[in-house]
């Protein structure tokens, strides 16, 4: 049963990079090659390549490594939550292109 | 690049018939930005009732084509913008737009290869942009793209493969069909393996740059089997598209 339903979960499951035009809403940025670590593994990866699942009322991204929860954005008509306690830090590259 | 991202109106200048599930979509954009190849955008519906529906599409067009893109879109049984997209929008038409968006799945000549590309049905989209965009910058590297197909029906830019392959000896198309295959096909006919990407990697070393895009299951197994055949994982990037259409 668990395994049914973990299976369900990550063929449901995308990339960062799907959730990169809101990403660029709200920083400003294109942050999809902007790493941020694990605040759980410590593992660094770039924001494109955690997992997205978008399938809810609002975007969660996991560490690739640990599966923790390192993002949570929610939109609203008015504004846009970012949970960020996931992570350590989020990396934004001075001049990214 | 400082700017937000806007949403702009673009115009439908062409639609074309891939497959009998996909279809490209020729966007002219009042705002046209160059994007690098593997980028997507977003287009946005928004129906009287001010409910809006977005979707992300992998741009099919290479840079070098100024104030327009080619997205092409698989139409998904219970998809809401796929489908609107696939009966309702024609030449002539405008549709919501915002892009290009995203920096991680992305190729530029400049970074060199040699490549290998990955795609499982439609996840040949921003591969083909790779490719288009390779050739058009007079780009020589050493590129394979190993492409699962169902049927031979379902090939996506079957002839413009064959002929960019024809005359491009950096250039090698290698299709596997899961489901039927032609009159006397004696290419793969089995799902993306290890030993498949094995015998595909091996012209171009270990450490080719490897772009893996496709419904989600098939690219986690790929991308399992490459780093089983110690394929270092900093080399591989992916883009999964969810679960598959059928």
């Amino acid at each position: 049963m668990d395994e049914q339903y973990e299976d369900i979960n990550r063929e449901l499951m995308l990339d960062g990079n799907a959730v990169a035009g809101l990403l660029q809403e709200v920083f400003g940025v294109e942050m999809t090659a902007n790493p941020a670590e694990c605040a759980h593994c410590g593992v660094v990866s770039d924001l494109g390549a955690l997992w997205a699942f978008t399938q809810a009322p609002g975007a969660v991204l996991r560490c690739p490594a640990c599966t923790s929860i390192v993002l949570r954005m929610v939109e609203t008509p008015d504004a846009v939550y970012l949970d960020a306690r996931g992570a350590t830090y989020l990396r934004l590259e001075r001049h990214a292109r | 690049m400082k700017r937000p991202i806007e949403w702009q109106i673009a115009n439908v200048k062409a639609v074309k018939q891939e497959t009998p599930r996909v279809k490209t979509f020729t966007l002219t954009l009042p705002d046209w930005l160059p994007h690098r190849a593997g980028q997507h955008y977003d287009v946005r519906l928004t129906a009287p009732d001010g409910y809006q529906a977005q979707r992300s599409y992998s741009i099919a067009s290479e840079p070098e084509r100024m104030g327009e893109i080619d997205l092409t879109v698989e139409r998904l049984e219970d998809g809401e913008v796929s489908s609107y997209m696939h009966e309702v929008l024609a030449r002539g038409d405008q549709i919501e737009v915002r892009g290009p968006i995203g920096g991680y799945f992305v190729w530029e000549s400049m970074q060199g290869g040699p490549l290998l590309l990955v795609a499982g049905g439609s996840g040949v989209v921003p591969l083909m942009a790779m490719i288009r965009h390779r050739q058009r910058s007079g780009s020589d590297v050493p590129t394979r793209l190993l492409y699962s197909s169902r049927t031979p029906d379902d090939v996506i830019y079957f002839e413009e493969l064959d002929e960019l392959r024809a005359m491009d000896s950096g250039l090698e198309v290698i299709h596997t069909f899961t489901r039927r295959q032609p009159p006397g096909w004696k290419g793969y006919a089995r799902r993306i393996d290890a030993q498949m990407l094995d015998e595909v990697i091996a012209p171009l070393g270990k450490m080719p740059r490897v772009f893996i895009c496709g419904p989600t299951l098939l690219v986690e197994s790929a991308a399992n089997s490459l780093v089983e055949i110690s394929v270092p994982t900093s080399q591989i990037r992916t883009e999964r598209f969810g679960p598959s259409g059928a």
